[in-house]
């Protein structure tokens, strides 16, 4: 069965880079979609169903924490797992990103292989 | 609370987060050249500039400037492409690669400055341009070496209190010629 994922992160750079680390990580991987903030991500959600989220925190419109609190606030999204992958690495953010449902977090600059290893445990 | 910050912990925190993403995202070589500080602004500036704002308790600014051809080698070795000219895609690298740096220089000040926030990125391309940031008494600048590439980064960071408009980081005005 494969897995359809969203990428959330206004950084058109990083969008790219996900979307092959995921294929470096063999997961069966279907539908790749992406949002450029918390806002894109919504509307995108209204028609894509997705068994994974990726997003990031910074970013413009509607930043991570706010998207992550909607997702969680909608019962048919909020059971999608959502890893945060940025570059806010500050205690306080992480910790609010992990109390409002986040499964976990990579902090940026990061490697294949910490994606990887992140996905494997949730996937 | 600390009101200052040295040169010598601004340039350590800033060439530890370059340090980082060089050796993982990017694995490009990295030397970084002794700092020193600057109180008037560059009087004309060429090629790819981006600007990261801080926000909070202190108030402060990140810029990384570079060469056209260096950052077609950073937005190269980010994405595993290679790039001949400056285009949206290069910027977009540019831009990710000062948030990363100036994001985790930020999250350093972080443990003696308390809660601080980031602005996202702008990128500036062009010839013959200068920019000005308002109330800020200096930069400090760090030379870094990546192969034959000279490029650098400057902060400024003072606390918000000291700063003649408190209420945000300063917006960075760019005159083009």
């Amino acid at each position: 069965m494969s897995l359809d994922v969203l990428i959330v992160d206004d950084s058109a750079a990083i969008r790219k880079i996900l979307h092959r680390v995921l294929i470096q990580a063999e997961i069966p991987l279907g539908k790749v979609h992406e949002a450029g903030d918390g806002l894109d991500a919504l509307e995108k959600l209204k028609t894509e169903t997705v068994g994974l989220i990726l997003s990031d925190i910074n970013m413009p419109n509607m930043d991570g924490i706010e998207f992550l609190g909607k997702l969680k606030e909608n019962a048919a999204l909020k059971s999608v797992p959502i890893v945060m992958v940025t570059t806010e690495g500050s205690q306080a953010k992480v910790m609010q990103a992990l109390e409002l449902g986040a499964v976990g977090y990579v902090r940026k600059p990061f490697t294949a292989e910490q994606i990887k290893e992140k996905l494997t445990g949730i996937i | 609370m600390i009101d200052r910050l040295s040169s010598e912990e601004i340039a350590a925190a800033v060439r530890s987060a370059s340090h980082e993403l060089f050796s993982t995202m990017l694995q490009l070589p990295l030397e970084a050249d002794a700092p020193y500080d600057e109180t008037a602004e560059p009087e004309s500036l060429d090629g790819v500039v981006a600007l990261v704002g801080i926000a909070g308790s202190w108030t402060g600014t990140g810029r990384i400037a570079c060469t056209p051809q260096f950052a077609c080698r950073l937005a190269g070795a980010l994405l595993m492409q290679p790039y001949e000219a400056v285009d949206e895609e290069v910027l977009d690298a540019v831009a990710e690669v000062s948030n990363m740096i100036i994001g985790n220089v930020k999250t350093i000040f972080e443990e003696k400055l308390g809660p601080l926030a980031l602005s996202v990125p702008t990128v500036i391309f062009g010839r013959n341009y200068r920019t000005h940031s308002s109330g800020v008494p200096k930069w400090t600048v760090i030379p870094f070496q990546t192969g034959e590439d000279s490029w650098n980064i400057s902060f400024c960071v003072i606390p918000t209190k000291m700063h003649p408009h408190p209420q945000a980081a300063r917006p960075e005005v760019v005159h083009v010629a």
